[in-house]
């Protein structure tokens, strides 16, 4: 094994490398708390390692090492269980839920990208051992092992990148107004608000906006609850949202004007600053699992 | 798990002397000023919403 220790070191190296860059990208959905941080680079690492070593254990026709590599990967299907209960256990506690859609589409994403990790280490390996066998120098075999990690990050970045709100749909300011108790919000109804003082609040700080789907596509993602609640969570944690556990009045509604498909959302933050709110929603990811495309083929033809 | 029965109506607050319910308690109040104070005091307690159905009664509903 000792002809595969630089090989072995530097895909060991530029994995964990790829789960460190994925982990800065977290930030936005998943705050990275210390712990966190810790408990998912170490599970990098034993990812990175199990790419790494998968080439050269073949190499050395060491067969049952390579049987055990693949039952340590099954271990990596516990990440998905672990990231969901966790999400599941603090949901209680937050002032406006994740919802079930976004807490999976988190626990699918930590598990993707420790298989991004594995992908990354073995293609370095590989290249690594491939350049070894054409017999070019350790240096070269180096160099070219980091080119293809690099590029393999970024590939993989790229294919785990998730679409925004802001690509399949218009953001727009939206006017609140009130008819006797009923929230109107660009002339859809969003709830029946009895006390004077909340509908005061909602008049004087208040913000809303105006989703406009692009497509029918964009319409029925943006239909879907999961999606929805997606919105509401991440408009109300990045902006701060003025509410209490006994003042439900305040709580984001997304609602939908079943006509042409358009989402309206009114939110009173801490701050009313309706640029922010709807650069938020811009930003928001659209959820994997809320993706829909009815006329699929009709569309790609128009 | 957290169980607890939600949608439902909680209590009535009323200025109509003659609603009725036999499910619901209802509050009869002589003013608005004090259907508004009443209603904000019940939904405090009970984390519920105040709806104003526009006949002189707010209904408290759990969400």
């Amino acid at each position: 094994m000792e002809n595969y220790i630089i090989s072995i070191s530097v895909s060991i190296i530029i994995g964990v490398i790829a789960r460190a860059y994925m982990m800065n990208i977290d930030h936005r959905q998943y705050p990275s708390y210390p712990q966190g941080f810790l408990s998912h680079i170490t599970l990098g690492l034993i990812a990175a390692s199990l790419g790494a070593v998968a080439v050269p254990a073949l190499a050395t026709k060491e067969f049952a090492a390579v049987t055990f590599l693949s039952l340590a990967a099954q271990q990596f299907r516990d990440v998905r269980n672990m990231e969901r209960q966790s999400l599941d256990n603090i949901e209680p506690t937050e002032l406006v839920p994740r919802g079930t859609a976004y807490i999976e589409e988190i626990a699918k994403a930590f598990e993707a990208r420790n298989y991004m990790v594995m992908l990354t280490s073995l293609i370095v390996s590989l290249s690594m051992n491939i350049s070894k066998v054409l017999k070019t120098a350790i240096e070269i075999q180096v160099i070219i092992g980091i080119f293809m990690g690099i590029f393999s990050i970024l590939a993989l970045k790229k294919l785990l990148t998730r679409q925004l709100i802001g690509e399949i749909a218009q953001v727009k300011p939206a006017q609140i107004k009130f008819d006797g108790p009923l929230l109107i919000i660009n002339d859809v109804v969003v709830m029946n608000i009895g006390l004077k003082g909340s509908r005061k609040i909602y008049e004087e700080r208040g913000i809303a906006v105006e989703i406009i789907p692009k497509n029918s596509s964009a319409s029925a993602t943006l239909s879907n609850i999961g999606q929805r609640q997606a919105i509401q969570h991440q408009a109300a944690t990045q902006l701060g949202i003025r509410k209490d556990v006994d003042e439900p009045d305040f709580t984001p509604l997304a609602r939908r004007n079943p006509h042409n498909g358009n989402l309206v959302m009114a939110l009173i933050p801490m701050e009313a600053k309706i640029d922010l709110l709807v650069d938020v929603v811009k930003k928001t990811p659209v959820l994997e699992t809320c993706k829909r495309k009815p006329r699929g083929k009709e569309l790609k033809e128009n | 798990m957290d169980i607890g029965i939600k949608e439902s109506i909680v209590a009535l607050v009323s200025l109509n002397k003659d609603v009725i319910s036999s499910s619901v308690p209802i509050f009869f109040v002589d003013s608005e000023e004090k259907q508004e104070e009443t209603a904000i005091l019940i939904a405090k307690i009970t984390m519920g919403m105040v709806h104003d159905l526009r006949n002189g009664v707010y209904a408290i509903v759990k969400h």
